[in-house]
């Protein structure tokens, strides 16, 4: 177990990097605490999978360092950094049975037949795979082979960080949430640190206590699941996370106001005041759909569609060119009807080149 | 009333005459002609099981047979692991991959015959490269003609150089579909290499392997051109396989009845032995 330290992190896939565009991570300083259960969320492409494979040394950065616990690994080979990976798809050793293919990692590092027997029995019961301990491991379903993956994974106790890229891609739907929730409970029990990588903002949400936001080979926000939802710090954030994603409507700002269609939006607090040069940057008020909502007055709207998603409406209404989201318990306006939309000023902020503008108020 | 529509039977009269001609009609004229005995002229007289009683007892067909499970089993026991080295040392990616391939299949495409003749020339102790070079600068006695050793070290290196690539290019395939993942969880799991071959590897290669096998057991257990061209099965009897031995039986002696009989034995055979090996090699994947 260990603290993991990146710093400085850029890595290109190309040999002979000219521009930021040549990097697929731009430019990584993070932390990752003892025993922490962190995502890693990010649409495809974002350099997730890149910063994992070079966590566990199949990639050597182009620049940067890793330390675990202050010792740098940066040129270690994976074998030697004690670390343990979960894959997409589930890699299982076809030959062997699933004892085997749990004692596998143990067994190459000289771990005695005693030691390795009470491990892998204590894993294989975490997982429920106690009854298939003697079958061969390639007949399995998808959901157990992803389990035997897991728990070699898990097997060996002293792992510095245990890795899943993406792991329940090739997992049925109604099982999925099963092995979620296994994963969670896991963790509490091995208290190892876990990295999760995933485009899943449901997977990444209920499996982390810290959700790290990636966006073109960039942090763009590090918080709890709570932080990312509540007031994300980048348009990107409110955006990629929740259903629907957070409204960003452009807006004017003159004198510490921010006009929307020319009315004075409340925000939570007062406006930061922009870097660049005055009055340049784009500024859009953020505002998600939770909390605007229908009332007698406010901005005046036109119903343009309504979606029930189940548990609720989603009510989709123009101001003007712009298309507001709300969302909606109980009754809904029928198609084409005025309404008058009010947001809640605590959860309304400004961003400023997508990034927040407004001053929490704490 | 129950419409008839016979139509379907154009679209399959084609091939039904096609296995009629080249298969049924063909081995049941072979299964005619071992049960009887002729002496030309569509004269024929019934021998019933004689010819197989008779070449099951033959010494000449138990050493023919003998030296066919040896040639067979030699070239196997050589060309499948040489094969699966060779795969394994093959680049996966870059230049040289099309490189090593096309240099990999040029011997499979030369007609058998001109295998034959090129290595019996090659090995000529007077003029050839190979037999010069032996003779001449290493000193070392050999000639095929004439010793039943070299004979047999010339057939199956010709052998193992004309077919090794066949076991190369299915293995290699089958080393290509092997995901990356795979050899990542190795590392990180801390396989050594041969871990890496045993538990990776060769299951991954397995069905190929399979594959390579069963043809390769086919094709040089009915092998014949070459060795024809290169020794025509001496010096005396020692390179006689059996389907030389066949050959000369029923278009040297004229002994079409024996030779009949001898050729369904050497089917069945095949077929038995091919059987065996699939039913072993896969027999796992059942369970």
């Amino acid at each position: 177990m260990a603290k993991i330290t990146l710093s400085n992190l850029r890595h290109s896939y190309y040999p002979d990097p000219k521009g930021p565009q040549d990097y697929a991570l731009k430019e990584i300083d993070l932390d990752w605490e003892d025993g922490g259960a962190y995502a890693l969320l990010g649409p495809s492409g974002c350099g997730k999978s890149t910063l994992l494979n070079i966590i566990s040394g199949l990639l050597v950065p182009s620049q940067g360092r890793i330390l675990f616990d202050d010792r740098d690994v940066t040129d270690l080979e994976p074998t030697r950094r004690n670390i343990a990976q979960v894959f997409q798809f589930p890699v299982i050793y076809d030959t062997m049975t699933v004892y085997d293919n749990l004692a596998f990692p143990l067994r190459n590092r000289g771990a005695s037949e005693a030691a390795v027997t009470a491990r892998v029995t204590e894993i294989a019961q975490m997982l429920e795979l106690t009854d298939m301990l003697k079958t061969r491991a390639a007949g399995l379903s998808p959901d157990n082979k992803q389990k035997i993956s897991m728990g070699r994974g898990l097997v060996r106790d002293d792992v510095n960080v245990v890795m899943f890229d993406e792991p329940l891609t090739v997992i049925d739907p109604h099982l999925k949430w099963k092995l979620r929730s296994k994963l969670k409970e896991l963790h509490q029990k091995v208290r190892a640190t876990m990295i999760y990588v995933t485009h899943d903002q449901t997977e990444a949400l209920t499996f982390a206590d810290q959700v790290v936001v990636m966006q073109d080979g960039e942090i763009v926000q590090i918080g709890t699941p709570v932080d990312l939802f509540e007031r994300p710090a980048h348009t990107f954030v409110g955006h990629f996370i929740g259903s629907p994603g957070m409204n960003l409507l452009p807006c004017d700002v003159k004198g510490g106001t921010a006009l929307f269609q020319g009315q004075p939006v409340p925000l939570e607090g007062t406006i930061q005041p922009g870097t660049g040069p005055a009055g340049a940057g784009l500024t859009q008020i953020g505002i998600r759909p939770e909390f605007v909502s229908l009332s007698k007055t406010g901005l005046a709207a036109k119903v343009r569609k309504v979606s029930d998603v189940g548990r609720h409406f989603v009510v989709e209404a123009m101001v003007g060119e712009t298309s507001v989201k709300a969302i909606v318990e109980g009754e809904t306006p029928g198609q084409g009807a005025d309404v008058h939309l009010a947001f809640d000023p605590m959860r309304t902020r400004l961003y400023r080149d997508g990034w927040i503008a407004t001053e929490a108020r704490t | 009333m129950k419409t008839q529509n016979n139509r379907g039977w154009f679209f399959v009269l084609p091939v039904l005459l096609l296995v009629a001609f080249n298969a049924l009609i063909p081995i049941m004229t072979v299964v005619n002609y071992s049960v009887q005995e002729t002496f030309g002229a569509n004269v024929f007289f019934w021998q019933g099981l004689d010819w197989f009683q008779q070449l099951l007892n033959s010494d000449r067909f138990h050493a023919a047979l003998g030296r066919q499970f040896l040639f067979t089993g030699l070239i196997l026991a050589i060309e499948v692991p040489l094969g699966i080295i060779i795969a394994l040392s093959m680049p996966r990616q870059g230049f040289w991959v099309p490189v090593c391939l096309v240099l990999m299949a040029l011997p499979m495409l030369i007609p058998w015959n001109v295998v034959g003749a090129m290595w019996n020339i090659f090995t000529l102790p007077d003029i050839g490269l190979l037999g010069y070079f032996m003779n001449h600068t290493l000193g070392i006695n050999y000639d095929m003609t004439q010793n039943p050793f070299a004979a047999w070290v010339t057939i199956v290196t010709m052998d193992v150089w004309h077919w090794t690539s066949l076991v190369v290019l299915l293995s290699y395939a089958g080393l290509v579909s092997i995901p990356d993942a795979y050899y990542q969880a190795a590392k990180i799991d801390g396989a050594s290499a041969w871990s890496v071959f045993r538990y990776i590897q060769l299951p991954k290669m397995k069905t190929v392997l399979t594959i390579a096998i069963l043809l390769r057991f086919m094709d040089s257990f009915n092998i014949y051109t070459e060795p024809f061209v290169l020794t025509g099965g001496g010096p005396g009897n020692s390179t006689t396989l059996l389907s030389i031995d066949l050959v000369k039986i029923a278009l040297g002696q004229f002994d079409l009845g024996p030779a009949a009989a001898m050729s369904l034995i050497y089917f069945a055979i095949t077929l038995l032995v091919s059987w065996l090996f699939y039913t072993l090699m896969t027999k796992d994947d059942a369970k």
